[in-house]
């Protein structure tokens, strides 16, 4: 006990002593959570519309004004030619164009039916997506509006009809803030505790350190600790911070528990710190430590469903997710922080992060070897 | 000059010696490939979702089977009760509930209007929002199609044309991206590191009172990850050509070049960042913190630039992988020539010479 | 000169095919300053890694103040102090904070600290730098401070693996007299180098060549053995056995 008193003091030191790490450890992640929440968004604000209307009716030109009406559309320019449509979006000077073929009005009297083309730049597909669903709720809209105008009723309703009422729990405002603020401080803090810790081993290797503290009487796992709490708890104060600052800046809601949440990120960076050790030592230099950790970075982030659905990937993805922390932490984050889930809701990503930590610390406790 | 190529070889021998990172350096572009490739999907499929049926009418039934048969959703759990919602929604794996009301085929037959209610988890809003979507699609369509003579006066119909990709298949979005993101992986932060690492190991200065010129160690230096940045950024475009399909239809010549130029500005990212660190933990997470996340995000892979507040877009103009992405896209799926991104290019070109500029400068510094 | 301190019979350590060092056959006895001489790739390092439970020998029998190298290295560490080539005190720790943290590690307590620490800084003559950053202290004072935290908790034996590389020759002379203050003290050294002008400061010497012992005697002996003046002689005879 005493012992793993003078390796934290000893590692404690050091960091606070870094002048040049400090900022990097404590402020650049929260800057980053900042810029990057803001930034991760799909929600849409600004499409650009390309107008090729070769009715000129007064339907077409009130449909056009609606679409330039709506908050998500900037109308950029519009011409007679669909070619000249089509070579707009080509040069990227436009994200939609929207085709209004001759005699649109007069046929849409006269069948009761017409068409209007929406063309979209679909190289950023989700935007695509998304465009197009408002430019045809927009048409439907004014669809509607028609009707019952033309047919001369106040409000047009088919005989037989569903009426859907839609109710969004936990983010009524659909706000984009909340759900991206949670997985990306749950990155931050995996970054931060994954490579802090197994730099640092790795770096005593590196110019000779560890071969002195082999020499030593010291215990393997008073080692390991020594070279895990100082890490974990510079993770806990980064997410608390981070937190705070959510709240403070865009009133992200924390609904569940604090201790909870706390108690659940500990048992995660146990294991994540436990990962980023047990890369240390089999790594020789911070250079391939950097890059074992990345590779586990990149694929289970991505992975772990911080942008994309997990229900949505492939069952081989899914699979691989049973075994990836950041998934389950990702979910623990989200859960507790909108939506109150307590300890009940949370039992299966408790044993599985509570079996991934055990895990880890043990294989690094075991693979940290005193002989060399 | 035969000291110097003796360096460079010196310096490859250090890299393709460790298998492990050789490895994992081809093995990162080859796993991100597949993982967006094949793995992250924006749209839905299985949603699990919860029903709470008060009715259980014919109607009911065949909205329900509708919705189930569709492909999007997985039916999770039949509720009961009211009271069941909300845990199920806080055990969080039912994404959406479904509330039919009492009397739901009754009403809708006899008084032309029957009540349904959506309920989703909008901790995720996109989804949350994509799933009522789906849903009120399915009804609307069930309702469309039981009763065909209900057909809408004046219908205008909207006809969706998709440019580029018309299956709206994310993997051309993709490929750009992590070829920017791999490539400053390489160029900007291993070529920090390694510099960096021959500083805190005081072999730097073993090097710089050596015979060879410090741009010569510079170069000697980076050269190795000049070559794995061109063999890395010719298997990602086979990958994606040849494997998910991506057309190539500009000039591969051309796109080589810019390619060059991309890893010409990485790599003089890398020496600044070097110049400006102390020991290599200090160059890994400037590297992450300042580049990583930042390719990541802001530079359009992921999320549309266009929907950032205005200050982050300012901002964004100042990651270059954005102007390497765009070239890269408009090359590939345009078939665009130096016309068309000769804006872009320049850009590009100019921070190169930024970069050099300051680490040259912070290199005189420290010697003084 | 009677209790063995280290006993080592028919060591062998492989790596691969390369057999580092090959049946090592010797004994230190306590109180006696024992070199380890030999050219770069000898075996030296390899042996010495062995003795203090770094590295686990192929075969043979190595016991170190009283415990089996191999069984129990862990109880062998409580007995040892170490300096390696590298050096090995925190660069970024002040001389007092590296005393506190091996302190700490090898349980000497509080009150025993602060006195020896004392006694080790006016011995040093660095009172004015106790609370100066290692970085900032000439290499000659580190390896002082390396050597005396190396037997800061007084063990049986040190292990010195070639401690004077790269330091002045008259840096070198003050170092071995630390050395000599330690025998003093009680302390075993077991010390390995490649200046030969170290060796005739050693009470025994072994040479090694090619991972075997090539030669082993008090450096007296082996001038006499080799008929020759210098230890410098003794170990070109030997290095090159055909001139």
């Amino acid at each position: 006990m005493r012992t793993l008193f003078y390796l934290l003091q000893k590692e404690f030191i050091q960091i606070f002593r870094n002048k040049t790490m400090l900022p990097i450890i404590f402020l650049v992640p929260l800057l980053q959570m900042l810029i990057l929440v803001y930034a991760a968004t799909f929600d849409v604000k600004k499409i650009n519309l390309y107008i090729v209307d070769k009715d000129l009716s007064s339907t077409s030109r009130q449909m056009v004004s609606k679409l330039g009406g709506s908050p998500f559309f900037t109308i950029t320019d519009c011409s007679f030619s669909l070619q000249e449509g089509e070579e707009a979006i080509m040069k990227d000077k436009t994200d939609m164009v929207i085709h209004i073929p001759r005699n649109f009005e007069r046929n849409l009297m006269r069948e009761e039916h017409n068409n209007v083309q929406l063309l979209v730049n679909a190289i950023n597909s989700t935007k695509a997506e998304l465009a197009f669903n408002y430019a045809s709720m927009v048409i439907r809209n004014y669809n509607n509006h028609i009707i019952t105008s033309w047919k001369g009723i106040p409000d047009f309703k088919p005989l037989n009809s569903v009426e859907i009422d839609d109710s969004y729990w936990f983010n009524p405002e659909l706000n984009y803030k909340f759900y991206m603020a949670p997985g990306i401080l749950a990155i931050l803090v995996t970054i931060i505790g994954m490579f802090l810790s197994g730099m640092n081993l790795v770096r005593e290797k590196e110019i000779g350190t560890i071969e002195q503290l082999n020499v030593t009487p010291i215990r393997k796992h008073q080692f390991i600790i020594g070279k895990l709490v100082p890490f974990l708890f510079i993770a806990l104060f980064d997410l608390a911070f981070g937190l705070l600052i959510a709240k403070v800046t865009f009133s992200l809601p924390i609904v569940g528990s604090l201790g909870l949440l706390f108690s659940f990120a500990a048992i995660y960076l146990i294991g994540i710190l436990g990962l980023g050790l047990l890369i240390s030592t089999m790594c020789d230099t911070q250079q391939q430590v950097m890059f074992s950790g990345f590779f586990f970075m990149l694929i289970f982030v991505m992975l772990g469903g911080i942008f994309t659905p997990v229900e949505s990937m492939p069952t081989w993805a899914q699979m691989l997710d049973r075994i990836n922390p950041i998934y389950y932490f990702m979910r623990v984050m989200r859960m507790i922080v909108l939506k109150g889930s307590g300890f009940a809701d949370l039992k299966n990503e408790f044993i599985s992060l509570l079996v991934f930590g055990i895990t880890m610390l043990s294989l690094a406790i075991r693979r940290y070897r005193k002989v060399a | 000059m035969k000291r110097f190529i003796g360096f460079i070889k010196k310096e490859f021998y250090h890299i393709f010696r460790d298998v492990r990172t050789i490895l994992i350096l081809f093995g990162i572009p080859i796993a991100q490939l597949l993982v967006f490739g094949y793995a992250i999907r924006s749209e839905i499929r299985d949603a699990k979702i919860a029903i709470l049926d008060r009715s259980h009418d014919e109607v009911t039934r065949q909205i329900t089977n509708k919705i189930l048969s569709s492909g999007y959703f997985l039916l999770s759990e039949n509720l009961q009760s009211e009271n069941q919602i909300e845990p199920a929604l806080k055990r969080g794996v039912v994404k959406e509930v479904i509330v039919f009301e009492n009397n739901f085929g009754k009403n809708f037959r006899k008084e032309g209007v029957a009540h349904m209610q959506l309920i989703a988890d909008a901790s995720d809003p996109n989804i949350a929002k994509l799933v009522t979507n789906y849903t009120r699609a399915i009804v609307n369509d069930y309702v469309k199609k039981e009763f065909p003579g209900m057909k809408m006066p004046y219908e205008i119909e909207v006809q969706p044309r998709m440019f580029f990709n018309e299956v709206l298949k994310s993997v051309y979005m993709f490929v750009p991206g992590i070829m920017a993101l791999i490539l400053m992986l390489i160029s900007a932060m291993m070529t920090s590191i390694s510099i960096t690492r021959e500083k805190e190991l005081g072999t730097m200065e073993i090097l710089l009172v050596s015979p060879l010129r410090p741009i010569q160690i510079i170069v000697g230096k980076v050269t190795p990850y000049l070559a794995l940045s061109v063999i890395n950024a010719s298997v990602i475009i086979s990958l994606g050509h040849f494997v998910f399909g991506v057309p190539i239809k500009g000039s591969v010549l051309f796109l080589m070049t810019e390619t060059m130029l991309f890893i010409l500005m990485a790599l003089s990212l890398g020496i600044l960042i070097s110049t400006t660190s102390q020991n290599q933990m200090e160059a890994m997470f400037k590297s992450f913190m300042m580049l990583m996340l930042p390719t990541i995000l802001l530079s359009g892979l992921i999320f549309p630039i266009e929907n950032m507040p205005t200050v982050l877009q300012w901002l964004t103009n100042l990651m270059p992988a954005r102007w390497y992405i765009v070239i890269v896209r408009d090359i590939m799926l345009k078939g665009a020539d130096i016309f068309y991104v000769w804006k872009e290019t320049l850009i590009l070109i100019v921070m190169t010479f930024v970069f050099i500029g300051l680490s040259v400068k912070k290199f005189k510094n420290r010697l003084e | 000169m009677s209790t063995k301190v280290i006993e080592v019979q028919n060591l062998v350590k492989r790596f691969g095919n390369f057999v580092a060092n090959d049946h090592l056959n010797f004994d230190v006895y306590e109180g006696e300053i024992f070199g380890f001489l030999g050219a770069n790739g000898a075996g030296k390092t390899t042996a010495i890694r062995i003795l203090c439970g770094l590295s686990s020998p192929t075969s043979g029998h190595a016991m170190v103040a009283g415990f089996n190298v191999k069984n129990q290295p862990e109880r062998v560490k409580k007995n040892i102090g170490y300096m390696s080539q590298k050096f090995s005190l925190y660069e970024d720790l002040t001389i007092s904070e590296n005393i506190r943290f091996y302190s700490g590690i090898y349980g000497i307590s509080r009150a025993d600290r602060i006195e020896r620490e004392r006694q080790l800084l006016r011995n040093l003559e660095l009172e004015a730098e106790r609370d100066k950053l290692i970085s900032s202290l000439p290499l000659g004072w580190k390896q002082k401070l390396a050597f005396s935290i190396a037997i800061f908790h007084k063990p049986r034996i040190v292990f010195l693996d070639e401690p004077t590389g790269g330091v002045d020759p008259v840096t070198r002379r003050k170092f071995w007299e630390l050395i000599y203050e330690a025998v003093h003290n009680g302390i075993t050294v077991f010390v390995t180098t490649h200046y030969m002008d170290e060796a005739e400061y050693c009470d025994r010497v072994s040479i090694m060549t090619e991972g075997k012992i090539a030669a082993l005697d008090t450096p007296a002996g082996l001038k006499q053995q080799f008929d020759t003046d210098t230890m410098d002689g003794v170990f070109l005879k030997i290095a090159r056995p055909d001139k």
